[in-house]
């Protein structure tokens, strides 16, 4: 009797560990094979995106060699080394473009690209990725609302550290009923973000880009 | 496969075992992404796709899985089948991507897919099964369609709003705005007006059933 039992369960479980195996093996093998495309469109959205929000006549050089790594940092809750973009005219900082994480959308991480101007006043906010809820938290797609262009022109001058939330929580900024929890996780993550760089911006726009290192 | 074997299949996937409005299975997404015809229709469409190829993924080794391990393994495999299509999509389909990218996550969770896995692909063969889930989505779709329909003209008072974003720019003129200023009914866009609107879809069908056995009835008082 016992014995049945034990060959059953064993039966069992190397059936599971093998569809596991196959699984694994078959999922391990598409994501190596799409990974390059996938971040190659990821970086061509990306550059889609950085041109809605930089205006071409804010600089002259090429914004999309411009560009210098940095390390990750609590205030933009990144994980990742990302790259920042640096808009110039006449050799003078003009417009730098950040990316930022807000990890705490309705469903994980929303990637934002945010662009701000040299006297700390914001260019523009973009989402790069998310997974909120279709039809309720995706409004702050540039695609399906423009929800998103109201942080156009605000900056840590233009309002106190109390008003950086939803209107509902007291602050300055709209959100959709049915949908609060996203935009609460992007005006916060925008808002650390003026944080961020009103911290480093010197640094950020005087160190050395990729091509002119030796 | 027989032409009335793939009739009844469809018959019954469409209409008479609507997972929408009969089987109620798959509420979660049926309730959040119904807010608008496009988003309903594009989720239902890929949940079809999905239910086919688990379906005729899963047929083939429904005699090798021990009975015991069958629940574990076939969740595994619709999981791997999504984040698959997933993966290709955003590499291969990158535009598509960004309108039905957020929908597929939503499909490993939807219940729908288990259960025609349960109760049909595990006892038929692949083509029967691939047909059967296809119908399965076809029908969920039809329920998303009316239901989205409905609920976007008493939310917003448009119809097909966010088409450009599934077929181009040049679709944007197929936007139709039934009602002109009008400014949007909460009700019918949170999940409230999802379940009354659903509820009104699930009396109508069951009243144009008792209206075809009536009718049924009818004849054969006449003719005895």
């Amino acid at each position: 009797m016992r014995r049945t039992i034990v060959k059953a369960s064993l039966h069992t479980a190397l059936n599971l560990t093998v569809f596991a195996l196959i699984g694994t093996a078959i999922l391990a093998f598409t994501f190596n094979q799409t990974h390059d495309r996938i971040e190659q469109s990821i970086e061509a959205e990306k550059l889609k995106l950085i041109s809605q929000i930089v205006p071409q006549a804010l600089y002259d050089n090429d914004i999309i060699k411009d560009t210098q790594d940095i390390h990750p940092d609590p205030l933009l809750g990144n994980e990742d080394t990302t790259t920042v973009y640096r808009a110039r005219r006449a050799n003078q900082p003009s417009v730098l473009v950040l990316e930022a994480v807000a990890p705490d959308g309705y469903s994980g991480k929303i990637g934002l690209l945010i662009a701000i101007h040299d006297n700390g006043e914001l260019a523009g906010v973009r989402v790069l990725t998310h997974k909120e809820t279709p039809g309720l938290g995706d409004y702050i797609e540039i695609a399906r609302s423009n929800w998103i262009t109201q942080f156009n022109h605000t900056s840590l001058a233009k309002y106190a550290d109390a008003d950086w939330k939803v209107k509902k929580d007291g602050g300055q900024f709209d959100y959709m009923a049915g949908a609060t929890i996203t935009p609460r996780a992007v005006v916060k993550a925008v808002h650390k973000t003026l944080q961020y760089y009103a911290l480093h911006h010197e640094a950020l726009f005087a160190i050395q880009t990729k091509e002119q290192k030796p | 496969m027989t032409y009335q074997e793939f009739k009844d299949i469809l018959h019954n996937g469409v209409w008479k075992q609507n997972t929408g409005v009969v089987q109620l299975l798959g509420m979660c997404p049926i309730l959040a992404v119904s807010s608008s015809v496009v988003n309903g229709v594009s989720l239902g469409l890929a949940t079809s796709v999905v239910m086919a190829l688990s379906g005729a993924a899963i047929a083939p080794i429904r005699n090798i899985v021990p009975n015991e391990a069958r629940i574990p393994v076939f969740i595994l495999i619709i999981a791997v089948l999504v984040t698959v299509i997933q993966y290709l999509m955003n590499a291969y389909m990158y535009s598509l991507y960004v309108v039905l990218g957020i929908f597929i996550p939503l499909i490993v969770t939807n219940c729908i897919v288990l259960a025609r896995i349960e109760a049909f692909a595990a006892k038929n063969p692949p083509l029967q099964s691939a047909v059967d889930g296809f119908a399965m989505g076809l029908g969920l779709t039809c329920v998303l369609a009316v239901l989205g329909g409905i609920r976007e003209i008493f939310g917003h008072g448009t119809l097909l709003s966010g088409i450009d974003m599934a077929l181009g720019e040049s679709a944007k003129s197929l936007i139709i705005t039934v009602i002109p200023g009008y400014h949007g009914f909460l009700l019918a866009i949170l999940p409230p007006g999802a379940f009354i609107t659903l509820g009104m879809l699930i009396a109508t069908k069951n009243w144009l059933n008792l209206r075809s056995i009536a009718k049924a009835q009818q004849v054969t008082n006449l003719t005895s």
